[in-house]
């Protein structure tokens, strides 16, 4: 396996007596999505920033690949009025660019036609969609995600999810977000991470919605629920050709015996604790 | 035919509102006006210890802003007690001592007007050349750092996740502002001195598309203000500092009363 862009070492974090990082370990490689997710206030958002260097853990390391480029989207972006400031002008906030090229890239992510636009009128779909056309400028090797869709309504938020996914596949970046929206997460994920101040469990979204330890932090049926739901998507990516999450087990099998899904083998393994699945 | 003292004034106001123009859009978007004040009001104990040690009192006052620029940066780096309330322990308590260190001056007649309200008519040539080299270095260091600057502004997390040295910036804009406030005094005085930084900035806002639009701008409109001010202290014999900084106020009024009109007349 190559060596992992960034990555945390049993990283300890107290904020005064409440433990918000107990000995996580994560690593990102090249490529995969990983996404993290956890109830609110599991400290997901901690997490993020601790690997990111913005927050510095009590104990533990975060090793960084030499070179590696970060794009950032931050959870939300609240530019003040006082600070007039265009869309084109915020492309170019950390790195100067052609008009061509931030056109060439809000053309990307949809949104074009706002350029000139003050980046105080945008919508919440807006805003996100001119951050993520930010960070394309930057041709990073990580994308680093705090929950992209929010205020995104919900067609926009499918919509943001497959577009975050094009944009893995064309700069073959890894990419990092942290998601709410767990249904459409399973689909379009590598790796997830059920992180509760701990990692509850980590592996392909097949393997972490069967944990026990996942069930219980999201409760059954929203599990299930979301279990119809990828079922759905699995089916709409055998159709197209690839699969997402490259599991390994037949899933037109698993297809024929929708209902009963959670009974079956999928002759995956699961670890318990926070192991990785193989 | 132009007076010496006249041109020398119009330089010596014109140079110091190009300089503050870009530094004041900063404190307007940092929301730092406060932290302008305090500056100002520490430059009269380095009034008193140049005064007292035998230094210019220029570097007096510019050296006491910067340690209190520097106080002031590790004071912010703890939490329990606010920001504001260490700019106003940090302002009030320099400024008494000030106050109080000047009473031990023996043998020197201060005109404490002059330093609390400017007195731009009195510009020397030393002046001069102290706003011409100082303002040309601080903005010369603004322009160099201005995108990452910018980029902390806009968004802290964004700029340390993208490897921007963030507090090292800060700091040395803290110590910039000091180094304009410090050489300002002169000019406009310890009480209005942030007025001519943030009054043109926040008239540019009205007609600023980009950061860049409003830190120019504002140089200009300090530039009108003090051209404005110097012409009405001229004809009607008012105090300058204190005119400067109603001309400012002015143009704020007129801009934001043209605004919408051209707005609407644009599109």
């Amino acid at each position: 396996m190559t060596a992992p862009l960034i990555e945390g070492r049993d990283l300890v974090l107290s904020f005064g007596n409440e433990r918000v990082l107990d000995q996580v370990s994560l690593a990102i490689h090249p490529g995969e999505i990983i996404t993290l997710i956890g109830p609110n206030g599991a400290g997901k958002s901690t997490l993020v920033k601790t690997l990111l260097g913005l927050q510095k853990p009590d104990h533990g390391e975060v090793v960084r690949k030499r070179g590696l480029t970060i794009g950032y989207v931050p959870q939300k972006l609240a530019i003040d009025q006082v600070l007039p400031m265009t869309v084109k002008r915020f492309l170019t906030l950390t790195r100067s660019a052609s008009r061509a090229e931030c056109e060439g890239v809000l053309g990307q992510v949809g949104a074009g036609h706002v350029i000139d636009a003050q980046m105080s009128q945008l919508s919440g779909g807006e805003t996100q969609r001119v951050m993520l056309a930010r960070t394309l400028l930057l041709r990073p090797n990580l994308l680093v995600l705090d929950e992209p869709t929010q205020g995104v309504d919900v067609s926009g938020q499918a919509e943001l999810y497959r577009l975050i996914e094009d944009i893995r596949r064309d700069l073959g970046c890894a990419v990092l977000m942290i998601s709410h929206d767990l249904h459409l997460v399973m689909a379009k994920t590598d790796q997830v991470v059920c992180f509760n101040r701990h990692v509850c469990c980590h592996g392909q979204p097949e393997t972490v919605r069967q944990h026990p330890e996942y069930r219980s932090l999201f409760g059954v049926r929203e599990a299930d629920a979301i279990g119809i739901y990828h079922h759905e998507h699995d089916h709409e990516h055998d159709l197209s050709g690839h699969v997402v999450g490259g599991c390994g087990h037949d899933h037109s099998h698993d297809h024929s015996h929708d209902h009963h899904h959670h009974a079956h083998d999928h002759g995956t393994t699961v670890k318990e604790g926070a192991g990785t699945h193989q | 035919m132009m007076d010496d003292f006249l041109f020398r004034a119009v330089l010596g106001g014109v140079l110091l509102a190009v300089v503050c123009g870009p530094f004041g859009a900063f404190i307007v978007w940092r929301r730092m006006a406060f932290f302008g004040d305090m500056l100002a009001h520490t430059a009269l104990l380095g009034v008193a210890l140049g005064l007292l040690i035998g230094v210019d009192v220029r570097i007096g006052m510019i050296a006491t802003c910067l340690a209190a620029a520097l106080i002031l940066a590790f004071g912010q780096r703890q939490s329990r007690i606010g920001n504001d309330t260490v700019l106003g322990m940090l302002a009030h308590s320099t400024l008494a001592l000030g106050m109080v260190a000047l009473a031990f001056v023996q043998g020197v007649a201060i005109d404490l007007m002059a330093y609390l309200f400017g007195d731009i008519l009195a510009v020397n040539a030393a002046d001069i050349w102290l706003l011409g080299v100082g303002g040309a270095f601080a903005l010369g260091i603004l322009t160099w750092m201005w995108r990452p600057l910018l980029a902390l502004t806009v968004s802290p997390e964004i700029a340390a996740a993208e490897s921007i040295p963030v507090e090292r910036l800060r700091l040395i804009f803290m110590l910039l502002m000091a180094l304009v406030i410090g050489m300002a005094i002169k000019i406009v005085g310890v009480l209005l001195i942030t007025a001519l930084l943030i009054v043109p900035a926040a008239s540019a806002r009205f007609f600023a598309r980009t950061p860049e639009q409003m830190a120019i701008g504002a140089g200009m409109f300090g530039a009108a203000a003090v051209l404005a001010g110097i012409a009405l202290s001229w004809h009607v014999d008012t105090p300058a500092g204190p005119s400067i900084v109603i001309s400012a106020a002015a143009i704020f009024i007129l801009s934001a009363g043209f605004a919408p009109v051209m707005r609407k007349f644009v599109s």
